[in-house]
C-alpha cells in the first residue's frame, strides 16, 4: 500500500492494511511508546491502537516528544 | 508618539506597511516573557530587543556553562559563571537601551509562574524539559495568555503556537509527559548550534505578529524542522475535545508540577 508518512510518499510491500502498531513497528518508529500519530488530520487514542487500521491512501504523521531548548 | 532617535532606530519596521508607526508603537508597548535564556531563548531575545518590544521578560536560574556557548548566542565566553539573565539582559541593553527587561532568575514551578505570567501579553517557551513544557502551557492555558512552544532534539525541531481556547494546545497533542528519561536529552544526544536559533527565532516571529496583530500565527499546525534534510513540515493540529487541560471536561483546573518529567538538560553535566 501507499501512504504520506509526515508529508513523504511511503511504499509498504505485499501490505493491503496494517494496524497502528503494525505500522510503527514496520516503518522502525523511533519511541513507539510515545510517540502521537495522527491519521488523516486526526490524533489517534493511544488505547485504540490496536483497532485502528491503516490502509493505501491513508495519511500518517508522527509527532515526537521534543524536550530540548534551554540547555 | 515615536521620538526622533525611534524613528530612526525603527526606520526598517515603519516602512513596512504592515508595521508602521502604529505598529512599532504596539511593540513598543507589548510585554512578552522568555522562559529559559537559553538555546531558544538567547535568540528570541536578542531579535525582540532590537525589535524593539518593549518590555521583555527573562527567567532563568541557571548559570553560564562553557558548554552553552556553541548555541546560546547572548551568552559570551567572559560571562561563563553569570547568572543567564544577566548576561542576556547585558546584551539586550546594548543592542536596546530603550527598553525594559525584567528578570526572573528563578525556575519556574506551580508555585511561582503564575505570578511571573500575569500581566505578559504573549510568552515564549524557551525550556528544555518536559515539566516545564507542560507547565507552561497548563499556566498559559488556564491564564489565557497566547504563547510558543518549541521544542529541539539533535537535528530537528518543532514549534507551534497556542491560543487558549481557540487553537490546539501542547496536551491537544501530547496528554501527558514521557516518564523520567524515556526521551533523551540534548545533553545526552547533543543539538546542531544553529537548529535552536532557527526556532528561537520563529518564537520570536510570533510574539512579533500577535503584538502587531498582522499576518497567519502558527496555531492549528505544528511546524516540523529537520537540519540535516532541510526540510520543513507543516501538520495541522486540531483541538482535542478530550484534552486534559482545554477539552469540554478538562481534569486539570489547578497548576501542579510534573515531577516525574523533570530532566533538566543539564543535570548530566554538573
Ligand atoms: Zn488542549
Amino acid at each position: 500500500m501507499h501512504l504520506t508518512v509526515n508529508g513523504k510518499n511511503t511504499v509498504i510491500a505485499d501490505k493491503e492494511s496494517l494496524s497502528i502498531p503494525g505500522l510503527l513497528d514496520e516503518l522502525n518508529v523511533e519511541d513507539p511508546l510515545y510517540v502521537t500519530v495522527e491519521l488523516n488530520g486526526d490524533i489517534m487514542e493511544r488505547i485504540n491502537f490496536d483497532n485502528i487500521v491503516v490502509r493505501d491512501g491513508d495519511e500518517i504523521e508522527f509527532l515526537y516528544f521534543m524536550g530540548g531548548g534551554r540547555g | 508618539m515615536l521620538t526622533e532617535e525611534q524613528i530612526e532606530r525603527y526606520q526598517r519596521h515603519i516602512a513596512l506597511k504592515e508595521v508602521g508607526g502604529k505598529g512599532q508603537r504596539k511593540l513598543l508597548d507589548g510585554r512578552v516573557l522568555i522562559i529559559g535564556a537559553g538555546g531558544l531563548g538567547a535568540p528570541a531575545a536578542l531579535y525582540l530587543a532590537a525589535a524593539g518590544v518593549g518590555t521583555i521578560g527573562l527567567v532563568d536560574a541557571d548559570t553560564v556553562d562553557l558548554t552553552n556557548l556553541q548555541r546560546q548566542v547572548i551568552h559570551f565566553t567572559p560571562d561563563i559563571g553569570k547568572a543567564k539573565v544577566i548576561s542576556a539582559r547585558e546584551k539586550m541593553a546594548a543592542i536596546n537601551p530603550g527598553i525594559e527587561v525584567n528578570t526572573y532568575e528563578e525556575w519556574a514551578h506551580a508555585g511561582n509562574i503564575m505570578g511571573i505570567i500575569i500581566g505578559y501579553d504573549f510568552v515564549i517557551d524557551g525550556t528544555d524539559n518536559f515539566a516545564a513544557k507542560f507547565l507552561i502551557n497548563d499556566a498559559c492555558v488556564l491564564a489565557g495568555i497566547p504563547y510558543s512552544h518549541a521544542g529541539i532534539l539533535r537535528f530537528d525541531g518543532q514549534t507551534i503556537t497556542v491560543k487558549p481556547g481557540e487553537s490546539a494546545c501542547y496536551r491537544c497533542i501530547f496528554p501527558g509527559p514521557p516518564p523520567k528519561d524515556a526521551i533523551p536529552t540534548c545533553s545526552q544526544t547533543g543539538v546542531i548550534g544553529v537548529l535552536p536559533g532557527v526556532l528561537g527565532i520563529i518564537q520570536a516571529t510570533e510574539a512579533i505578529k500577535f503584538l502587531l496583530g498582522k499576518g497567519e500565527l502558527l496555531t492549528g499546525r505544528m511546524l516540523i524542522y529537520n537540519a540535516l534534510e532541510m526540510d520543513f513540515n507543516e501538520v495541522r493540529i486540531n483541538r482535542d475535545p478530550k484534552c486534559p487541560i482545554c477539552g469540554e471536561t478538562p481534569s486539570i483546573l489547578e497548576l501542579k508540577d510534573e515531577v516525574d518529567a523533570v530532566t533538566h538538560c543539564d543535570l548530566g553535566k554538573k
